[in-house]
């Protein structure tokens, strides 16, 4: 089957898809956007999570055929139009959260879903909201610091305009 | 004359004051843009025009005969390309890291749940998986073999390879053993120098590195008839090593480059599908991409030893250990892997940082039909450490003496010798490490006024609002070697490179580390800044056309590859200078290079390195092997057989709801010390990253193996910390130096993953005053419904 749908904001279409196909694998493997990665591709460790129409989805756990039509924006949509990093990227670099990275990608979407509703989480808030993300090599210590620092520079901008 | 000294003196100072992004400074992961961007190729996301899918054949049966395997009605199948058993392989069918016992693909048995028997090539994911399930094989089921009982008598029950097959320092079906006997051993009299006498069995369940980045990479055949592979891995040559002879080709002809790695932690010490791959890309002709699902991953690597164990430690009434006698066992699986090296390390620092006039120590590693185990963090330290931990704990509990004083009365320091006989001959601060923890400030109390389920036990399940919860603290202390032991040759190479680009001097640093995840690319090019004087360090990518790096594992590479980097940097730099004297004539015996010039203290700025280099760039290989080591005897376990010691303490607070057997871990402190911290923010993230993948197995990771077959394969069954499993991590890092490692560094990567699951334990017990002998601890431990 042919699958058309938006990816960052740009048309695309994928072309002899199974239909047992998941999203991800789409992305991944037919629409060269490997940002979103495959780590377990059963839902639990996060790490393909991609905004669609809006809302965190785990992309694994979403048929291609499911998309058909709407907007999916994934970890390399979320730098900013002149290709600088975004404010949650940025906070994940510099507080020294990124090891060997493969979290990452759906930290970051997961955690600027956070800061879109919540632009100042409580640690508890913090931890409730990445708990579907696993990641192996940090301690999450240095994630906790890139939230607060991604959601300190968040207020400091004060609202979107 | 004496005015130009002067300003080139003040030149110095400013010039001195540039470069935080040298070592000790704290300068961001250059890859980590890449990373945050989605733009970093793992090894997973590899993609070739015209690529094909690998996928392998694996056993339902921990142990039967291979009757007969059909490939026909796969082979039928429209996509699939080739269907391969071990008769298609062209070399050597076997290979392994220490002992070449484990067949590239199965032959008329298998031995392990998961043995690859076949491999299928097919132009998508899903017509290999069909294609896999239309391989038809007709197997003789028999009864497996593993248990210690069962292992330990093979007239019985039957060997897992042939009597005389395979063995390292071992028979029947033990794979290697390693004894050790020191001072006066423990007999009858030593034991009655005791006042006190504590013994115990201990357990450690089966965990996995459970890295995130699945086993995955391309094999590209290459016009020479050689093949290319991009791969995650964490040791690019000794993959080839194994891979040449599988494949007949000569070790030049396999080039092995480093794809994107998504974490290690041992995992990726073994061969998993780089022989799969190149034989497909060799057969087909066609690129071919193995990407492992998780649960194949589960298959697919090695894990950690479960180990059972028995200690019993002996006393005066004053605290001061008379005695230890240790016995450890570790189930190796089907195939050897690192189970000799992992023997060794556990028989020589399975006693713990303390110094003990008489041990008697007894380690084996199986053979059986259970998944194959070798390398993962910690490697033979972290099972012994919740033995005698758990010993000291129990110790002190008899004596009536504060655990963290037992353990500080009895602790290690420099100049004191190990029961191999090897003298600690470097900074050995393990009283010091416990007072720090202990002296850290305590989290505040559980406030039921104030209350947030999502802190408690429970957590978002809220099955608490505060009731039935008790707290408890506890303290531990652990042992690690840094880099391989034994005798081992372990070396790494380095080349480094330094040339003017776009007006400026730029270092190259090019070496075979695997980054996994750990930062070696950002100290690589810290190392490269303090010794060379220049900002711009670019990585070059790590592959087989430089020297090897061995592997990134046993706390090595900053230690090893760094040395390297060091090493090359400072011939590169002796030919600067020697340039500068042959070109100059300059007589100076101060030179430095600072700040992009070659300078001296005396004479001042001489001379900018774009001047001196112009386009002829300086590019010189270093290797760098640490001091030899010597194999331990094999019956004495004497020897000088470890290159450097590593130390951490822990505290853990642990809230546990006695009435459902739910712990949460309030928080989970460590020290550690690290000689020299050459890149403090990365030191902090890897011990806190330590500390929790012990949290992991103190409380919940386990991979439940059943009669030889593993039954949760899978992130949804086998258990490791979320974000709300984990606590703050508060770290305190003591800078030692230990002058024997370059700039006085210490590995830092293992000895958290030691030292802190046996807190988490201490506390829990504190907590409920249960006696727990087994990890990892579970609800049904707590609540007595086992």
């Amino acid at each position: 089957m042919r699958v058309t749908f938006t990816a960052n904001g740009k048309p695309v279409e994928a072309d002899d898809v199974w239909e047992g196909e998941s999203l991800l694998y789409v992305l991944r493997e037919r629409v060269g956007l490997p940002g979103s990665k495959n780590a377990c591709e059963q839902g639990e460790c996060g790490s393909c999570t991609v905004y669609l129409d809006g809302v965190p989805v785990c992309s694994c756990l979403v048929a291609a055929g499911q998309v058909q039509d709407r907007e999916v924006r994934t970890v390399e949509g979320l730098a900013e139009e002149n290709g600088e990093l975004g404010l949650v990227q940025q906070a994940f670099v510099d507080a020294g959260a990124v090891q060997c990275g493969f979290c990452t990608p759906g930290l970051l979407v997961q955690t600027d879903a956070l800061l879109e509703r919540e632009p100042q989480p409580s640690d508890n808030d913090i931890r409730e909201a990445l708990s579907g993300n696993l990641c192996r090599c940090t301690g999450y210590e240095k994630i906790m610091d890139a939230v607060r620092l991604a959601s300190a520079r968040t207020c400091a901008k004060g609202p979107k305009a | 004359m004496s005015t130009r000294t002067i300003q080139g003196q003040k030149n110095l100072q400013d010039i001195k004051q540039s470069s935080p992004d040298g070592i000790g400074g704290s300068p961001l992961r250059p890859d980590g843009n890449l990373k945050v961007k989605g733009e970093f190729a793992y090894s997973s996301d590899l993609w070739h025009e015209d690529m094909l899918w690998g996928m392998a054949l694996r056993s339902p049966h921990p142990r039967a005969n291979i009757v007969s395997v059909d490939i026909s009605d796969a082979l039928k199948l429209p996509g699939v390309y080739a269907v391969l058993t071990h008769q298609d392989i062209p070399g050597s069918k076997f290979y392994g890291l220490e002992i070449q016992d484990q067949p590239a693909l199965a032959i008329d048995k298998v031995r392990y749940h998961g043995e690859a028997i076949a491999l299928v090539a097919a132009d998508h994911p899903e017509t290999a998986r069909r294609a896999v399930k239309k391989i038809k094989v007709e197997y003789e089921v028999l009864t497996p073999i593993v248990t210690e009982e069962q292992c330990l008598d093979p007239e019985t029950h039957g060997y897992v390879h042939e009597p005389h097959e395979f063995k390292s320092h071992g028979y029947g079906n033990i794979c290697h053993e390693q004894k050790l006997v020191s001072g006066l051993g423990v007999t009858d009299e030593v034991r009655a120098l005791a006042d006190v006498i504590v013994s115990g069995e201990y357990e450690v369940g089966m965990q996995d590195q459970a890295f995130l980045g699945p086993e995955s990479g391309l094999a590209v055949p290459a016009e020479d008839g050689g093949i290319d592979l991009y791969i995650a891995t964490q040791w690019l040559h000794v993959d080839r090593q194994q891979m040449a002879p599988v494949l007949a080709l000569p070790e030049e002809k396999v080039r092995l480059t480093l794809a994107g790695v998504g974490g290690a932690f041992g995992g990726r010490e073994d061969i998993s599908m780089q022989i799969h791959a190149s034989l497909l890309a060799l057969h087909t002709g066609k690129p071919v991409k193995i990407v492992y699902a998780r649960d194949e991953s589960f298959y697919g690597h090695v894990h950690r030893h479960p180990a059972r164990m028995h200690y019993e430690h002996g006393a005066t009434a004053d605290g001061k250990l008379v005695f230890a006698d240790c016995r450890i066992v570790l189930d190796g699986g089907a195939y050897a892997s690192a189970s000799p090296a992992v023997v060794g390390n556990a028989a020589s620092l399975g006693h713990g940082p303390y110094v003990i006039p008489n041990v008697k120590m007894h380690a084996i590693a199986l053979y059986s039909n259970n998944p194959s185990c070798g390398a993962m963090r910690g490697f033979g330290a972290v099972q012994a450490a919740f033995g005698y931990e758990s010993q000291m704990d129990k110790l002190a509990e008899k004596l009536g003496m504060d655990p963290v004083e037992l353990r500080q009365l009895n602790a290690m320091s420099e100049g004191d010798y190990m029961p191999t006989g090897q003298q600690i001959d470097s900074p050995a601060p393990v009283a010091e490490l416990l007072q720090r923890v202990k002296d850290m400030p305590l989290p505040p109390p559980l406030d039921l006024t104030n209350l947030d389920v999502r802190a408690l036990p429970g957590a978002l399940s809220n099955t608490s609002h505060g009731e039935g919860i008790v707290r408890g603290i506890g303290y531990s202390v652990g042992i690690k070697n840094v880099g391989f032991s034994e005798g081992f040759d372990d070396y790494s190479t380095a080349r480094v490179r330094l040339e003017v680009i776009g007006g400026e001097p730029v270092a190259m640093v090019h070496t075979a580390m695997a980054e996994v995840g750990q930062g070696g690319v950002t100290v690589h090019a810290q190392i490269a800044r303090t010794e060379l004087g220049v900002e711009q360090v670019t990585i070059h990518p790590a592959n087989t056309e430089v020297g090897s790096a061995g592997s990134t594992s046993a706390s090595r590479q900053t230690y090893m590859t760094g040395g390297a980097v060091k090493l090359a940097a400072e011939a590169v730099k002796q030919e600067v200078f020697a340039r500068g004297r042959k070109r100059y004539g300059w007589t100076q015996n101060d030179l430095q290079l600072i700040g992009g010039k070659v300078v001296s203290e005396s004479a001042g700025a001489l001379i900018p390195l774009v001047d001196l280099l112009g386009d002829e760039a300086i590019d010189l290989t270093r290797e760098h092997h640490h001091r030899p080591t010597v194999p331990f005897d094999k019956e004495t376990g004497q020897g000088f057989g470890h290159v450097q010691y590593t130390f951490c303490a822990n505290r853990a607070v642990v809230d546990v709801d006695v009435e459902l057997g739910l712990v949460k871990v309030v928080e989970l402190t460590a020290a550690q010390d690290v000689g020299k911290a050459l890149n403090p923010l990365s030191v902090v993230g890897q011990i806190q990253g330590g500390c929790t993948q012990a949290l992991g197995l103190a409380v919940m990771e386990e991979i439940i193996v059943k009669d030889g077959k593993v039954r949760n394969a899978s992130f949804t069954d086998y258990l490791i910390p979320t974000i709300l499993d984990t606590p703050p991590i508060p770290v305190d890092v003591l800078e030692l130096p230990d002058p024997n490692a370059p700039y006085g560094l210490r590995g830092v990567g293992e000895a958290p993953t030691v030292s802190a699951t046996p807190s988490i334990v201490a506390a829990i017990r504190q907590a409920t005053g249960i006696a727990l002998n087994r990890i990892p601890v579970r609800p049904e431990h707590l609540t007595g419904t086992l």
